[in-house]
């Protein structure tokens, strides 16, 4: 049987709920928080401050460090607290797609820390950090060329879908799923994160990576809407 | 008359509201080559494109980004105060809340200070209102080498957000002012936002605390020195309300 219908009967292309915030941790010196319907994610900044050990300084420009965290009541069943090999790999990803819009070029030898935290999770965390993130180091006074816009594409049996839950991720009939996490730099439509789990034509590839844009510029319009409130209430 | 000045003064302020408007990193504030790019913004072409979160001042030729949070960065010339980390051969090292470590050193001391024994001055813990003297690649020089500067003593520190400074100062210094008459206490706003507060007795000083602390979070409002003078007559009120209390209880 052909996949035709959404568990949670959204569109191929509809996002679930999402909802933004800035300014939740008052210690922090940016801090963020963005929800795709059940996922939750939460982003503080710290910095630029000084890094020790020093050997870790780079006097050319500043360090940034990302640390991905899902908390163990996240999920259904108990996670182990503390740092794992898909923690890390998250990490290192979100690192890499906050990287390219980040300027640090006047803070030599310090570092600026993002803190990641999954407080609930319902498939497309790491995109959820990243929309975080983003919000979070702009609320921190950090110079940036542009956001960053973060979605889950996947592909199940031979449908390309926008924004999975676990139920999708886990589908086996057909073809089975193919998750994609994506992200976007709004203004320029680069893309600074492509993953792909599972199996997928190019073809496909090319038109989820499309679907992604699209999805996107919701997300933008979301950021945008968030920070603009920022001292108005 | 009276009405026409006054609808001419809301004009003016609603100018104003007009010329500063939140931007995020990436969007573009103008367009055109009338304009130049100030701090946080660059040309992109015809555009003139924000680097940071901010409020965008528009009000003159050169557009530039006035930062609305995030972490104090040191300049030439500013104010601070900050607390004594460590005593060295030659000088002190100070915490002036920067990423970037900071430095007095013994000849930029005002008074004289034994070449043995510099915790005599100043010594771990203490509190020093400094002036920032240079800012090199690697850390920051400081100079107490001026009127009112060096160490501080008594009365007591608050932290603020450093970008919340100019509003606690106010134009040309008239929300401090008013502070500093309501409650009459001695303050010093260091740029970093480090405030010290110097009172006669302990009340007055919270009073002086309480009253920062409303102008640092009823900072985006427009008018804030006429909204922070009917907080201080509330205030008062209030104040004499409990002075009446007491000495009611105190008559039974």
């Amino acid at each position: 049987m052909a996949y035709t219908k959404r568990p949670d009967g959204r569109k191929f292309d509809e996002l679930r709920e999402m909802e933004a915030k800035v300014g939740i941790i008052k210690n922090a010196d940016g801090s963020a928080m963005f929800r795709f319907g059940d996922t939750i994610a939460i982003a503080a900044v710290y910095g630029p401050k000084p890094l020790h050990p020093q050997h870790l300084q780079n006097p050319e420009k500043g360090v940034l460090r990302v640390n991905y965290d899902m908390l163990s009541f996240s999920v259904t069943e108990r996670k182990k607290p503390g740092p794992s090999r898909r923690s890390q790999e998250i990490s290192k990803v979100t690192e890499w797609a906050l990287a390219p819009v980040l300027n640090l070029d006047n803070y030599p030898n310090t570092v600026v820390d993002i803190h990641i935290s999954i407080i609930q999770a319902n498939a497309s965390t790491r995109c959820a950090g990243i929309n975080a993130a983003a919000l979070a180091l702009a609320h921190a006074g950090i110079e940036m060329k542009d956001l960053v816009c973060s979605v889950s594409v996947g592909k199940i049996d031979d449908k390309i879908v926008v924004d999975l839950i676990k139920e999708e991720e886990d589908y086996e009939d057909g073809e089975g799923a193919t998750d994609i996490p994506l992200a976007f730099l709004p203004k320029s439509g680069e893309l600074s994160l492509l993953q792909l789990d599972g199996r997928s034509s190019i073809e496909k590839l090319k038109e989820a990576i499309e679907a992604g844009k699209k999805a996107c510029k919701e997300i933008y319009e979301l950021q945008k809407k968030t920070l603009k409130k920022v001292g108005k209430e | 008359m009276i009405a026409k000045e006054k609808a001419e003064e809301k004009e003016i302020v609603e100018k104003k509201g007009a010329n500063r408007e939140i931007v995020i990193p990436g969007e573009t504030i103008v367009s055109g080559s009338d304009f130049l790019p100030g701090e946080g913004t660059r040309r992109e072409g015809e555009e003139i494109v924000s680097l940071k979160f901010g409020l965008a001042d528009k009000s003159d030729r050169l557009i530039k980004i006035i930062p609305l949070s995030g972490i104090y960065m040191p300049r030439r010339g500013n104010t601070v105060i900050g607390r004594v980390v460590d005593v060295l051969f030659n000088g002190w090292l100070i915490d002036i809340y920067a990423p970037y470590s900071s430095f007095l050193s013994l000849k930029e001391c005002s008074k004289f200070v034994s070449r043995n024994d510099l915790a005599e001055a100043q010594d771990i813990g203490d509190m020093v209102i400094t002036k920032v003297f240079s800012v090199k690649r690697k850390g920051v020089d400081l100079t107490t080498k001026s009127r009112g500067l060096g160490k501080l003593e008594n009365g007591r520190i608050i932290y603020i957000n450093s970008n919340k400074v100019p509003r606690i100062i106010g134009k040309e210094g008239s929300m401090i002012n008013l502070i500093k008459e309501e409650s009459k206490c001695n303050i010093i706003v260091g740029q970093n936002g480090v405030i010290w507060i110097k009172g006669n007795t302990l009340e007055e000083e919270i009073f002086a605390e309480k009253a920062i602390r409303f102008v640092a979070e009823k900072s985006f409002i427009e008018g804030l020195t006429e909204k922070t003078k009917e907080w201080f007559e509330e205030e008062k009120k209030k104040s004499k309300a409990e002075k009446k209390e007491v000495k009611k209880e105190e008559k039974k």
